[in-house]
């Protein structure tokens, strides 16, 4: 008994060393920006940090506490960002105030999100691995193709919708304005997410996670993750528990999409900002970071997307580092003999070894 | 008549498809591991050919053989230096290694070769082929391509069927450590697998850019993710799979963009994926998992 509280401490210890990181970081920042030490270019990379971490969070919860591997979260920000950005472009005129106009959009992107993910949930849990994998991918560029060839325009009469003809709208075409116009997207999105949006939204998805990997229910899916079978047969519903995992891990990636399409003026959907790729960088954070640990996933998102700015010095070639970079840390991290011989450099160290696998930082 | 043109180029494109599904599947098979670095070696080994054929003027023929040479030494290369030191590890660190390679390879042929798309000049020059009184015109490239997608499957079947390192490879993939206690070189046969897979990639480079003739450093990626589309579709590790999911992917692709929208082609090929994984869900031709506790 004593030794359980003493581990609830310790958890408990770790999320605050967490929340303090980016309440200090977050400081300091706003101290860099004010006294103008800050470049620009820094300033511009603060919100897509929170954008990514947030991501990566949702990410990690599937890939890290579920155990499925998805290569389709980058779609769930698009929806996220898509859903947020209409409702933004919608009531816009009607809210007096930005924070509730992005509150309100942050619920509408979170919940469509949500829906996709509970609705693509359904099949895609069925399969397992590496097929699931696929599944999600090829979901993320149907969204992506979908939204592409989607228009949505608004006049007095109400809103229009048309399906990859823009002719067939039927849209009062001088007083109609287009919210959704195909590959371009939607355009004059009022910029109402800041840093400190960004980083409350990335403390109360942390909250979020944190709260539900330490509950009775998180427990049920790390057992589904280590051994499927035995979950089963202790009485844990897998469905229920994989479709819940999932579907907050979608929600929180459809928010942090809401803060993305805040953050910028047009928003259109493309295979580097919403497809395969970029689900593919926010999985690089998440591995990189260490699987299942937010507080990894965090670090991770910064080192890793500031890092090609920071290689700016480089020019043309800091793509290609970042790629070295890359594979020389997963050799390091993963490959037997650097594993040996990182235990041996640590061992003749003064302080301890380094901390257990598989707990939740 | 155009249904059957349409058929026909969906079949040549999907003969691509499921000759880069190939290098996919057998790496699958046998390392269990997503080669996501497969797409950019397709685009090395286009640049190659490019190269010889524009710059130093060197034939066609020679110049794919040379292109399959260096694609060939490069997998192996790869593998070496960063696949095989991960033999052990997770399969998610290996796939993040292999994006690292794949980041590397199209950033590494961004600097040398530019980012502007270079125009591919075919590697099939024979005249078309015209049936039905000039109704239905066929490329040349079409039907090489087709030909070959044949041939090599043909030659991969009698590998794998008749030589000893085929039926290793086999073993490795069936249980590598009860392989190697057989006496079978379970490293140098995955090498052997990743040569035969970047082989393979040359060749589908060489097809491919000749009938989509704009070459840039991420050319290859697009085609690699339908690629690998492909070879999950019909049964990942599967060889005949490999073959029947690139043409059916092709077919899709092509009488998608045809009837229904060219805007949705690629919508609908993955739509028709999901489908099928869920009724079959490890794909057509793919085996059966069976749960231990």
């Amino acid at each position: 008994m004593k030794n359980f509280f003493t581990n609830m401490k310790k958890s408990t210890k770790n999320h605050l060393i967490t929340y303090a990181g980016i309440i200090v970081a977050y400081a300091i920042m706003q101290i860099l920006c004010g006294t103008g030490v800050a470049s620009n270019l820094i300033k511009g990379l603060l919100v897509p940090i929170c954008v990514y971490s947030i991501v990566a969070i949702g990410l990690n919860l599937c890939v890290g506490i579920l155990g499925e591997l998805s290569l389709g979260h980058a779609g769930f920000m698009c929806i996220g960002a898509f859903t947020g950005a209409l409702a933004t472009k919608l009531l816009y005129d009607y809210i007096p105030s930005k924070i509730l106009m992005f509150l309100i959009a942050l619920v509408i992107g979170t919940f469509f999100a949500a829906l996709f993910g509970f609705l693509i949930g359904i099949p895609v849990l069925r399969l397992k691995g590496d097929y699931l994998a696929i599944v999600t991918l090829a979901f993320g560029q149907i969204i992506i193709n979908i939204i592409n060839v989607l228009y949505i325009g608004k006049d007095e009469a109400g809103l229009h919708f048309a399906f990859s003809n823009p002719n067939a709208i039927n849209m009062n075409e001088e007083t109609g304005v287009w919210l959704i116009n195909g590959a371009k997207g939607i355009t004059k999105i009022p910029s109402i997410s800041n840093f400190t949006i960004g980083v409350i939204l990335l403390i109360v998805s942390l909250f979020i996670v944190y709260h539900l990997v330490d509950s009775r229910t998180g427990r049920a899916i790390m057992a589904i993750r280590d051994n499927r079978i035995a979950a089963e047969s202790v009485g844990i519903n897998i469905t229920k528990y994989k479709m819940l995992a999932f579907t907050i891990s979608a929600a929180i990636a459809g928010a942090g999409g809401v803060l993305y399409s805040h953050n910028l003026s047009t928003l259109t959907a493309t295979t580097n900002n919403f497809g395969y790729n970029m689900s593919i960088m926010i999985l690089v954070y998440v591995v990189l970071g260490g699987m299942g640990s937010f507080r990894g996933s965090i670090i991770a998102t910064v080192i890793l997307y500031m890092l090609p700015e920071l290689l700016r010095g480089l020019s043309d070639y800091r793509m290609l580092f970042y790629a070295i970079i890359l594979i020389g840390l997963m050799l390091f991290n993963w490959s037997p003999k650097a594993i040996v011989w990182r235990q041996k450099v640590l061992s003749l160290l003064p302080f301890g070894k380094k901390g257990e696998k598989g707990k939740v930082e | 008549m155009d249904f059957i043109t349409h058929l026909i180029n969906g079949i040549s494109l999907g003969s691509v498809y499921a000759i880069i599904a190939l290098g996919y599947t057998m790496v699958y098979g046998i390392a269990k591991m997503l080669n996501f670095a497969h797409g950019d070696v397709i685009m090395v080994g286009s640049y190659i050919i490019f190269l010889l054929m524009s710059n130093v003027g060197v034939p066609a023929i020679p110049a794919v053989i040379i292109s399959i040479i260096v694609c060939t030494t490069l997998g192996i290369v790869i593998e070496k230096i960063a696949y095989k030191p991960l033999r052990r590890a997770t399969s998610l660190a290996v796939l993040i290694t292999a994006i690292g390679v794949s980041y590397f390879l199209q950033n590494s042929s961004l600097l040398l070769f530019g980012s502007d798309p270079k125009v591919f000049s075919s590697v099939v020059n024979l005249p078309s082929i015209k049936l039905a009184n000039g109704m239905i015109n066929i490329s040349s490239t079409t039907i090489v391509t087709v030909v070959v997608c044949i041939l090599i499957m043909i030659a991969l079947t009698l590998f794998i069927k008749k030589t000893k390192a085929g039926q290793a490879m086999l073993a490795v993939s069936e249980d590598k450590d009860a392989a190697s206690l057989m006496g079978i070189n379970a490293n140098a046969t995955i090498s052997l697998t990743f040569a035969i897979g970047s082989g393979l990639a040359a060749i589908a480079g060489a097809l491919f850019c000749s009938a989509y003739p704009s070459l840039s450093p991420y050319t290859g990626a697009m085609p690699g993710i339908k690629a690998f589309t492909a070879a999950v579709f019909g049964g990942i590790g599967s060889i005949p799979g490999a073959l029947l999911g690139g043409i059916l992917l092709g077919v899709i692709e092509i009488l998608g963009r045809a009837y229904i929208s060219s805007q949705l082609s690629d919508a609908i090929v993955f739509a028709v994926l999901i489908i099928v994984l869920l009724v079959r869900p490890t794909g057509i031709l793919g085996k059966k998992l069976h749960e231990k506790v």
